[in-house]
């Protein structure tokens, strides 16, 4: 077996003088769901956009399948092969779905795009009876769908989702996580997810790291660390 | 009735020059939020590399035929201008990216200047005129004032009408015209798809370019003089056009262009043409106090 898909090894980032991340360590294996739960602005987004080049690391480095990308642009890492369905989701609001998922599609030049829509509607079928709306009509639940099916859209190997279940109804909440699931189960997708939702992203997660002010406090399995007190008392508690 | 057709026609055709003018203006704002007032420069720059263009080709090489000399020339003036623009916005613009928003504007403002006065010394600082091309008209109505439409007209319309089908077929349909789009919405989400953002950006003010180039192309042709100050008020009334018609959006830009084309050229003929200028800009001091966001665009919310 050769290494991990996703290596972040002592990872720092900053905005301006504000250090936001203090040496990260953490790996993703090919066919995992790996999660990183913690608190508003433990660094959560921040790591999640630093994979992506922007803000680049200032210390540390970023392996993916054994490749530096620390130094990488950003849209040079996403045409290596990582998608990211980002925080507040970033629809383009006066573009229609179709449109969107066209831009998904911008990567690899839209040649199995008619494959690819096929595949998404299917997963999100909602998404089809929406087609031609512009992406700012539609509800937060539908965007979410939306920007997990853009990210779909360019056949990552690795799909980086940051909190996906933020302000949607629990129903909605349940379905993307399935179909989160579903993805990795039956396309062994590898998914790295960033949640405030602990409770239902524990569930998912085959592993998970513990993110308290820039730094990881904590990692294990999913179902382990959620059996946790600590994690319970600080995470969980307040329902879920 | 007679007089009003006329000056309908003549207004259209300055306001087509306008509105090839203005698109520049408002896809460069609408993608980085930044005016670029070296535009109307660089709309004189072009029509001077239109002059010299056909000055090579009917002096230097002896062609005859003014159709093919005119596309060539039209062909010419948006590759060379749009490397310079390229340019420009490489030397210019992108260092300034991410930097405090004034920096690029003052940026534009000297790079206005030195492309005027670079022009101005390469050029001479006198009238450039080329020979009348397609003089032949055409006599829409018979009697003492009678309605013509010359073939420059029709041609400036044409090469409009054309131009901006296929340009808003780029931009509606093309992965680069959705590339562009989707920066001008969100340049960090189209980062993080895959989208070279600059590449992009550069590509914009190369079309901004190339169409301002077709406006001076068209400038030289209708009025067959230039002079290395004719960037000032073409940009400023192209600008205009482009505020009326509400920055950031195309269809706004062709509108506002053929507006303060028409207003320009009626009030010059039912007033006095001392005020044409003022009173194009009245209108869009009116309009602005109504419709902030001008007659197509959407309010801005200031972004962060």
């Amino acid at each position: 077996m050769s290494g991990p898909l996703l290596s972040i090894e002592g990872v720092e980032a900053a905005y301006g003088d504000i250090l936001a991340l203090r040496g990260v360590d953490l790996a993703v294996h090919a066919g995992e769901i790996v999660t990183l739960i913690g608190a508003n602005g433990a660094g959560k987004s921040t790591l999640m956009m630093t994979i992506f080049g922007s803000p680049r690391a200032r210390a540390g480095r970023i392996l993916f399948d054994g490749r530096d990308i620390t130094a990488m642009v950003p849209h040079d890492i996403a045409r290596a092969g990582i998608a990211q369905s980002p925080e507040g989701r970033r629809i383009f609001a006066r573009m229609s779905v179709y449109e969107n998922l066209q831009m998904g599609a911008a990567v690899n030049g839209g040649v199995h795009f008619n494959e690819d829509l096929e595949r998404v509607f299917a997963i999100f079928p909602r998404l089809k009876e929406r087609i031609r709306q512009s992406g700012g009509t539609l509800s937060g639940g539908e965007q979410q769908m939306l920007a997990i099916a853009r990210a779909l859209m360019s056949r990552p190997r690795l799909l980086l989702l940051d909190e996906p279940s933020l302000g949607l109804a629990p129903l909605v909440v349940k379905l993307i996580f399935d179909t989160i699931r579903d993805l990795n189960k039956r396309e062994g997708l590898t998914v790295f997810l960033v949640e405030q939702n602990a409770f239902h992203a524990l569930k998912l997660a085959d592993r998970a790291y513990v993110l308290v002010n820039g730094s990881v406090t904590m990692s294990g399995g999913g179902r382990e660390l959620l059996a946790r007190p600590e994690i319970r008392a600080a995470y969980l508690e307040g329902g879920h | 009735m007679e007089n009003f057709l006329q000056q309908l026609i003549n207004g259209l055709t300055l306001g087509s020059i306008y509105g090839l003018i203005a698109i520049g203006y408002t896809m460069v704002f609408g993608i980085i939020g930044m005016v670029n007032f070296a535009h109307g420069d660089v709309f004189m720059l072009s029509a001077f590399i239109a002059l010299l263009v056909f000055l090579i080709l009917t002096q230097l090489v002896g062609l005859a035929y003014p159709p093919l000399a005119f596309l060539i020339v039209l062909l010419a003036a948006m590759a060379f201008t749009g490397l310079w623009s390229w340019a420009i916005e490489r030397v210019a613009y992108r260092p300034l990216r991410g930097s405090f928003r004034l920096a690029p504007l003052i940026s534009a403002i000297g790079m206005s200047i030195l492309l005027s006065n670079f022009v101005q010394v390469a050029q001479g600082p006198r009238n450039k005129t080329v020979p009348p091309m397609f003089t032949d008209l055409i006599r829409l109505t018979d009697g003492p004032l009678s309605v013509t439409l010359s073939y420059k007209q029709i041609l400036i319309m044409a090469v409009t009408a054309a131009l901006l089908l296929g340009f808003w077929f780029l931009v509606q349909k093309t992965a680069l015209g959705r590339a562009q789009r989707a920066c001008s919405q969100d340049r960090k989400m189209a980062a993080l798809l895959g989208v070279d953002v600059d590449r992009t950006i550069s590509l914009t003010f190369v079309i901004g370019a190339a169409l301002a180039a077709v406006a001076g192309a068209l400038y030289i042709l209708y009025y067959g003089v230039v002079n290395f100050s004719d960037g000032f008020t073409p940009g400023v009334k192209a600008f205009t056009a482009a505020v009326l018609g509400g920055i950031g959006s195309l269809p706004g830009a062709v509108i506002g262009g053929l507006l303060i084309g028409l207003i320009e050229t009626f009030w010059a003929a039912y007033f006095s043409s001392d005020y044409k200028d003022v009173a194009a800009f009245s209108v869009l001091a009116v309009t602005l106090v109504f419709m902030p966001s001008g007659l197509l665009g959407r309010p801005e919310v200031e972004k962060v």
